[in-house]
């Protein structure tokens, strides 16, 4: 591979003519694979998330079209267990926190006016750890029963509880391909997150004080000490795992005396601050967003990084609500009820703050900034049925039900993919130097926004009717046909969207509008270099004297240095 | 415009030279990342104590093992010193203490071996027999996988050393590596204390 892809070689064996068009193709693709650019992992992060995602997407579409009708028979009920289960793993494991991690490598390290990763190598590891954790849970579709019968994907849900997934309820392989899947996207997890807790702390440029970095960074900060603490449990769990399905262990045998619930507990310990690992960054999008397009400064700088502290530390402490319906005794009941509602205090604090940033401010709609409204109003939605579910007895009625599943894509797709949408129109033209079409864009979110809310408000009602998740059909006479349907039918409406998305990012890489280094009139760093940036980001390094270089820059009759604290 | 910001006087070596080393910061990050996992292996094996169906109990097989904890808590200091020495330019004492280090771990290491071989072949107690033998040798092994990676590490420090070719610069790094070393020191003092010593006080 090393010699036939050196330059030398190619003149030697064409004899001096220009090389072949499938040379540069290899010598391009060799360039991406052995690159350890942070900006270019970003984009692989980033582009790897999106295959992943039209697969859990269209997962999902399968899932909506067996649900469509009572008694439908699209698929097998183990197809459809399949289903849910790799729709749950691809979006959390393989599209959430790639296109999360994504962003932040891309944009960390120019936002703190640094050249690079504190480990670049290390990032590059990362990725390709993580992604080959993807092929894994994948390749269980080939190879998940072994050598007899064909492969079958996991069907235990992406939660995995015991004993369902010890040896004898889940025979063959499949099991496996979803605990190692998950393991090696851990380990690229808090690969990821220690690069980017060191480049934040050692490699900010002269002049970014703590103080001063855009709260994106702040926000990414928490997000990977979360990751620090959260991924841990779960690695813990999935060697126990191991070893009880491969060399006999007993943690979650119930027949030795083992326990089912503390695998439970292992996984929220992890699962439930996993959640904010994917929210902190999208609210670290509204926060660069929201301002520019209001054009005004962030309200409560110090607020903000105070209440996004508060949400990582009381996000370790409210995990059993997932568990209330286990029978944990009223002290821990009423314990994670309180810290599941204190946690609305600081989400609160930041929902004012954006909206104060907005109030009084010359708002300009374009796309970026009608996704952040969008997933203002979803998230204030998905934060209020998460007070309804965090009180007990009311858990105790819905839990399992189509309410909880309404309420996390409420937080999944309604808040966190409006965001991640929202970053895509935002910080697209610095990455490819084009901008992406607004008349495209605005029809991608009116067609998201009304399949979103069609689909996933109207999921809360069957739950209420008592519709119980990961079931593949269900009975005529239950009264959830109708719901079903128009919640199918909204999925359209997502699809064409989506689709529409992609191919504003295909044309657009093509024939897109110039974006110049600034095309937002923005204030943070990635704006001072050009679009796309050169490989060292700065030629020089820069030198920051506010929370906001470029406005003293464009503005140095009236700098920010004069009023900030 | 973009030419006028990224003008500046400074150069990022100065800059850089002010904030923490960023190996100190990685390492502290994954020592907290596998704290966390130590956490929910020294969980599981409380959860889980007193709670087996069948024996052997610890009571029945575990011995307290003083010379190998002595061992493994001396070469904290051991390999502190041979930071210190290397940060005073004395490559080769520093050498020599990075692999007393080493050899400190390596006694422990077969300590732990022949621990393991006395419970498996004569005392019967194997990951399958019980939960005690499954949080038991988890816990205790994923401490000793982390003192071979440890010992690989400090094993590389001393051949390159022994070639002359450790040089003060490489201080910082050295810490690194000790840092971890105290890590997994300071583990196993949990593990000695939550399996070994909870023996003597009346689990």
């Amino acid at each position: 591979m090393a010699t036939t892809t050196s330059l030398p070689d190619i003149d030697e064996e064409t004899g001096g003519l220009p090389p072949s068009r499938g040379r540069i193709l290899v010598e391009y693709l060799h360039g991406w694979i052995t690159t350890v650019d942070h900006k270019r992992l970003g984009i692989l992060y980033i582009s790897s998330a999106l295959i992943f995602m039209v697969i859990g997407g269209l997962e999902a579409a399968v899932m909506r079209w067996q649900l469509a009708a009572p008694n439908n028979d699209v698929v097998s009920p183990e197809t459809y267990n399949r289903l849910f289960t790799m729709h749950g793993t691809t979006m959390v494991f393989f599209v959430g926190m790639p296109m999360l991690f994504g962003f932040g490598n891309y944009l960390i390290p120019l936002m703190i006016g640094a050249r690079d990763m504190a480990f670049p190598r290390l990032n590059a590891f990362s990725f390709w750890i993580s992604f080959f954790g993807g092929l894994l849970l994948y390749y269980s579709v080939v190879g998940g029963d072994g050598l007899y019968g064909a492969g079958t994907a996991p069907d235990i849900g992406w939660f995995a509880y015991a004993p369902l997934t010890a040896r004898v309820f889940s025979p063959g392989h499949s099991t496996d391909f979803w605990t190692l899947g998950v393991f090696l996207s851990g380990i690229g997890s808090v690969g990821t997150a220690i690069n980017m807790i060191t480049t934040t702390i050692s490699m900010r440029c002269r002049g970014m004080k703590l103080m001063r970095m855009p709260l994106l960074v702040w926000l990414y900060l928490v997000t990977s000490f979360l990751v620090l603490v959260a991924i841990g449990p779960l690695t813990a769990a999935q060697i126990m795992l191991c070893l009880d399905r491969y060399l006999g262990a007993h943690f979650f045998d119930t027949q030795a005396g083992g326990s089912a619930v503390i695998w439970m507990h292992f996984f929220w310990i992890f699962g439930h601050p996993e959640v904010y690992v994917l929210v902190l960054p999208a609210f670290a999008f509204a926060n660069e967003i929201i301002p520019v397009f209001s054009r005004k400064v962030i309200f409560g700088y110090p607020a903000m990084v105070l209440a996004t502290v508060a949400i990582a530390f009381i996000g370790l402490s409210v995990w059993a609500h997932h568990m209330f319906t286990v029978g944990l005794g009223p002290g821990p009941n009423t314990f994670f009820t309180l810290a599941t509602m204190i946690i609305s205090v600081p989400t609160g604090i930041k929902i004012f703050n954006w909206l104060a940033t907005i109030w009084g401010g010359r708002v300009r709609f374009a796309v970026p900034m009608m996704f952040s409204v969008g997933f203002l109003f979803n998230w204030l939605i998905a934060g209020l049925t998460g007070i309804v579910l965090s009180v007990s007895p009311f858990d105790w009625q819905l839990h399992n039900s189509y309410f909880v599943v309404a309420h996390f894509h409420f937080v999944l797709v309604g808040g966190i993919f409006s965001m991640i949408f929202a970053a895509f129109y935002y910080w697209f033209p610095k990455m490819s130097g084009r901008m992406l079409s607004e008349r495209l864009g605005k029809w991608h979110f009116w067609l998201f926004l009304i399949g979103f809310h069609m689909t996933f408000d109207l999921m809360h009602i069957p739950g209420v009717l008592g519709m119980p998740r990961h079931i593949y059909t269900y009975e005529a006479d239950r009264g959830w046909g109708t719901w079903n349907l128009f919640i199918s039918i909204g999925v359209i409406f997502q699809m064409i969207g989506i689709a529409i998305f992609i191919w504003n990012m295909i044309r657009s890489l093509k024939w897109g509008e110039l974006a110049g280094p600034d095309p937002w009139d923005a204030w943070t760093l990635e704006w001072a270099t050009t679009s796309p940036p050169a490989v060292y980001n700065f030629a020089e390094e820069p030198v920051v004297h506010s929370r906001r270089p470029l406005w003293d820059l464009k503005h140095p009759d009236d700098p920010d240095t004069d009023y900030e604290m | 415009m973009s030419e006028a910001v990224t003008t500046g006087s400074h150069s990022y070596g100065a800059t850089y030279s002010e904030h923490p080393y960023k190996g100190i910061v990685g390492i502290y990050c994954l020592i907290v990342a596998e704290s966390a996992i130590f956490i929910i292996f020294v969980v599981a094996y409380i959860y889980y104590m007193g709670k087996s169906l069948s024996g052997p109990t610890p009571k029945q097989v575990l011995d307290l093992p003083i010379a190998a904890t002595v061992c493994l808590l001396s070469s904290s200091f051991t390999v502190h010193h041979g930071v210190a020495e290397l940060r005073k330019g004395k490559a080769k004492s520093a050498t020599l203490w990075v692999g007393i280090t080493a050899l400190l771990g390596f006694i422990f290491l077969c300590f732990t071996a022949y621990e393991w071989y006395d419970l498996i072949a004569h005392k019967g107690l194997t990951l399958q027999t019980n939960l005690f033998g499954t949080t038991f040798y988890s816990l205790v092994g994923l401490h000793a996988t982390h003192v071979v990676v440890g010992l690989i590490m400090l094993g590389l420090v001393t051949v390159v050393g022994l070639r002359g070719k450790l040089e003060t610069h490489h201080s910082e790094r050295l810490e690194v590596l000790s840092l971890y070393w105290h890590f997994v020191d300071a583990v196993w003092v949990v593990v000695f204390t939550v399996v070994y010593l909870s023996v003597y006080m009346g689990h």
